[in-house]
């Protein structure tokens, strides 16, 4: 297991920071950490859980701005169809593939039950 | 009329609550509501078309986000086949395994669900939740906060807390922008207590997840479910919005956690007329679907509503089963304050508090309840000793260990010197020796030194601003020579890195390793398995600082100079105005003072006073055959010549008897030796006498004090026992004399 930039786990030691070879940006899960993860998860039995895990491995590439924005699509009534499908377009251009289908997903049962904003 | 006894009731603190019938219009019904549908799965070309009453065309976004991501159609058809009784039998069966109902419960829907929980009784659920609960062994979580925000303070207290054994420590803001002040106190004091605590700071998401990709949090419980539609769009969500942000959370290294709980719809005015068990039975299948490792439920800021109604604490019992049932980790409830009756509130704790559950709180208010800023505080700083007792009464661990006074001011002390070093490391307003002291040994937060608020708000922006992250505190921490601490907080990083602690039910122990329902499993079935409290834990968890070794209490006592002494062995005495003063075996010789501290030669003096005073004769032996008090006196008054005698046990119980008495029978009984003074020994001196000398006599008037027995049965119990040791089978009575005469300890014969 390693940092995004490789570092091995084992290597993130005191002796490692005060020499400043580890920045706060490298403590995090990569995304084939967190689909190992979601992969432990399924053999658990536990889909739901693995798929959100795999959500959260796309996601891991994902900028934080990204991230909070497409959040705030998501609540009710702030975006129109067009607009859900514009940030799913933009997470599918980060990779993240399943999560742009939850997002489209999300979109359909809305228009559904009035959850979309007013276009 | 009006009755006294009703007015007195009426004034104790659970009057204070409003009990209602329950009004199902309005989703005031605990379980099993009238108008609850009934469960209902209907599949059509492999898509559900009909669920618990609904057509496909009129579902709202939780059925339609169930029916997408929870529901398992493999299993549908088995297991919603299954009759209630059988499902409700199959949860309390030992031999049916909580994975074989995992896999059921994933093809069951909520209007199922719901009814198969509302068939079982109170034991039984408890039975249940011991079966479902994800992880092997129980843990708790502990509430941090403080009404100045003090981060001496919130370091000390997260430190305690840590100590005590807390899984998990909370903390939130009184003020938003002090968040990341007071995620790095938490952060700091929590490693100091015991390195692998997890910690969260509940903010607004963004500001969460903000703290969270800085490594200063390590878990979220924000994300708030509910039952039905109106309400989860009043909360500003769906389950889709909430399942993003939980694999958002995820994406950050955050441990996820959601939270529903009974009576949320009715308190926001949208319950469809339906009960509280039912549209949590939603909440929890939607929480499984959104892909949540686990949920806070139990009732949970609502709780005093669920209890307002009939079979209220059943059904928050009932829903920490359905959770563990759906293989969610549950942490349940008992933070926010369930009754102002703390007879009603640790009733209500013990469903969670015997099965264990992964949480046994959502909160425990580790200081004193008013300085608890989520509004929690059902149990407090100063119910801890209660909360540790109650482990040692039923050998039950619900995740807090006793802590001597000296390790704790210890470790707060080491807590607030860490934070004061990171604040002067990282540029932050500095933190004071006068603020150090105070956490350490203060009681709540009106003790702490006022702080510059306008200051730490504006450091608290820029701390923020500057990118500050937990590699940043390590590093502040090893600077400074808090080596330890340093360490702790860069292994809480690296955990970040393997993300390990986001499978079910994840805690991390003090070396590392992360226990969840994947490598640590709850496989409990029956006697014998699963996780028990024993060996080292429960020498751990028995053994409170107040606790006495009653071998040393049982010691013999100095030896000091003799107060009688003996002359020979005792006859049939022919003075009708004699009245035997007959002691127990070990009455001045191994035991020297009654049970209310009074020396026995005191004792002797004022009881022969009395004798003396109506005109008998006080003669004194020791009983030696027998340690009952009853016998005792029954010897003594078969030696007397008037056939009265006073037995005396050396722990203070007198009883007056008569020879022709049957020994268990007597004239008069004086129990309560912790209440009496010599005054209350001449006074039975005076009966004796009074009834040796053929006088009308009235009982010593007595007073009653129930918790006597209570406060000094073990005192009784060790005294009783150097009573017993020190007889003699079958030796007879000794005659004893005064080894001097006392001087007078009493007052006066006339009082």
């Amino acid at each position: 297991m390693t940092t995004p930039s490789g570092v091995p786990l084992t290597e993130v030691t005191l002796d490692a920071l005060r020499a400043g070879k580890i920045d706060g940006d490298e403590i995090r899960a990569t995304p084939a950490t967190l689909r190992l993860q979601a992969e432990v998860a399924r053999s658990a039995g536990r889909l739901p859980l693995a798929a959100s895990l795999e959500r959260a491995a796309e996601l891991a590439a994902v900028p934080d701005e990204l991230l909070l924005a497409v959040y705030t699509a998501l609540r009710p009534r702030r975006a129109t169809r067009a607009e859900l499908e514009n940030w799913a377009a933009r997470l599918t251009g980060h990779g993240a593939t399943k999560t742009a289908a939850f997002v489209r997903e999300a979109a359909s049962a809305y228009a559904q039950r009035g959850l979309l904003a007013d276009g | 009329m009006a009755s006294r006894r009703f007015a007195s009731r009426a004034r104790r603190p659970l009057h204070r609550e409003l009990l209602v019938s329950p009004y199902p219009e309005l989703g005031l019904v605990a379980s099993d509501g009238p108008s609850d549908p009934l469960p209902e799965l209907v599949v059509e070309n492999g898509a559900v078309a009909r669920l618990d009453g609904r057509a496909a065309a009129d579902f709202d976004i939780i059925d339609r986000f169930v029916v997408a991501h929870g529901l398992d159609l493999g299993v549908a058809e088995e297991a919603m086949a299954i009759a209630d009784e059988e499902l409700a039998h199959m949860l309390v069966a030992l031999d049916v395994s909580r994975p074989e109902l995992v896999r059921l419960a994933r093809g069951l829907t909520p209007a199922k669900l719901a009814r198969v929980i509302g068939r079982l009784d109170a034991v039984e659920l408890m039975l249940a939740l011991k079966k479902l609960r994800a992880r092997r062994a129980p843990s708790n979580q502990a509430h941090v906060t403080n009404l100045k925000e003090s981060p001496a303070l919130l370091a000390a207290d997260a430190a305690e807390a840590a100590r005590r054994g807390f899984a998990e420590i909370e903390t939130t803001v009184g003020v938003a922008r002090y968040a990341p002040l007071n995620a790095l106190a938490l952060l700091v004091g929590s490693q100091t207590g015991r390195p692998g605590v997890m910690t969260q700071c509940a903010v607004e998401e963004r500001r969460n997840l903000e703290l969270a990709i800085r490594g200063l949090v390590t878990y979220a419980e924000t994300l708030s479910v509910y039952g039905t539609e109106p309400v989860f769009v009043d909360g500003d969500d769906t389950p889709w919005s909430k399942a993003f942000l939980g694999a958002a959370y995820a994406s950050r290294g955050v441990k996820v956690r959601f939270t529903s709980g009974t009576g949320s719809e009715a308190l926001m005015g949208y319950a469809q007329g339906q009960s509280m068990l039912y549209l949590e039975a939603r909440c929890l299948a939607a929480v499984r679907a959104a892909g949540s490792q686990g949920v806070q439920n139990g009732s949970i800021s609502c709780v005093a509503l669920v209890l307002s109604l009939p079979g209220g604490t059943r059904a928050i019992l009932g829903e920490n089963v359905l959770a563990a049932w759906l293989d969610l980790e549950v942490a349940s409830g008992n933070d926010a304050i369930a009754s102002h009756s703390e007879i009603r509130k640790t009733a209500k704790l013990m469903g969670q508090f015997l099965p264990g559950t992964d949480f046994v709180t959502s909160g425990y208010s580790v200081m004193p309840r008013h300085d608890n800023t989520f509004g929690g505080g059902n149990f407090d700083a100063d119910d801890i000793d209660e909360w540790l007792t109650i482990q040692r009464d039923w050998q039950v661990d619900a995740g807090i260990e006793p802590v001597a006074e000296d390790e704790l001011l210890r470790v707060r002390e080491q807590a607030a010197r860490a934070i004061q070093a990171v604040f002067a490391e990282l540029g932050l307003p500095s933190v004071t020796d006068a603020e150090v002291v105070a956490a350490t040994t203060g009681y709540d937060s009106s003790e702490m030194p006022d702080r510059d608020r306008a200051a730490d708000v504006e450091a608290a922006d820029d701390l923020l601003a500057r990118g500050v992250s937990g590699l940043d505190v390590a590093l502040a921490l090893d600077r400074r020579g808090f080596a330890d601490e340093a360490e702790a907080v860069l292994s809480m990083q690296r955990q970040r890195v393997s993300a390990d602690y986001l499978q079910t039910a994840a805690v991390i122990a003090a070396d590392g390793v992360v226990h969840s329902a994947v490598n640590d499993p709850n496989e409990y079935s029956g006697p014998g398995t699963g996780y028990r409290l024993e060996g080292a834990r429960w020498e751990l968890l028995q053994a409170l600082p107040n606790v006495v070794d009653p071998a040393l209490l049982a010691g013999m006592e100095e030896a000091g100079e003799p107060i009688v002494v003996e002359r020979g062995e005792s006859a049939r005495g022919d003075d009708p105005t004699e009245v035997v003063v007959a002691v127990g075996p070990a009455f001045a010789d191994t035991i020297r003072a009654t049970i209310a501290d009074l020396p026995h030669q005191s004792v002797l003096a004022a009881i022969c006073d009395g004798i003396r005073s109506e005109g008998a004769m006080p003669r004194l032996v020791r009983i030696r055959r027998v340690a009952d008090v009853a016998f005792i006196a029954h010897d003594g008054a078969r030696l007397s010549g008037s056939g009265i005698a006073l037995g005396l046990q050396s722990k203070g119980t007198a009883v007056i008897h008569r020879a022709d008495l049957e020994p268990l029978d007597n004239l008069e009984l004086f129990g309560m030796s912790p209440l009496y003074t010599l005054e209350s020994y001449r006074a039975m001196g005076r009966n004796a006498a009074g009834y040796a000398r053929g006088k009308r006599v009235g009982p010593v008037p007595t007073e009653l004090d129930n918790f006597a027995r209570a406060k000094l049965i073990v005192t009784t119990t060790l005294l009783h026992a150097r009573e017993t040791q020190a007889v003699r089978g079958g030796a007879a009575a000794v005659e004893l004399e005064l080894a001097a005469p006392v001087a007078s300890t009493v007052a006066s014969t006339q009082a």
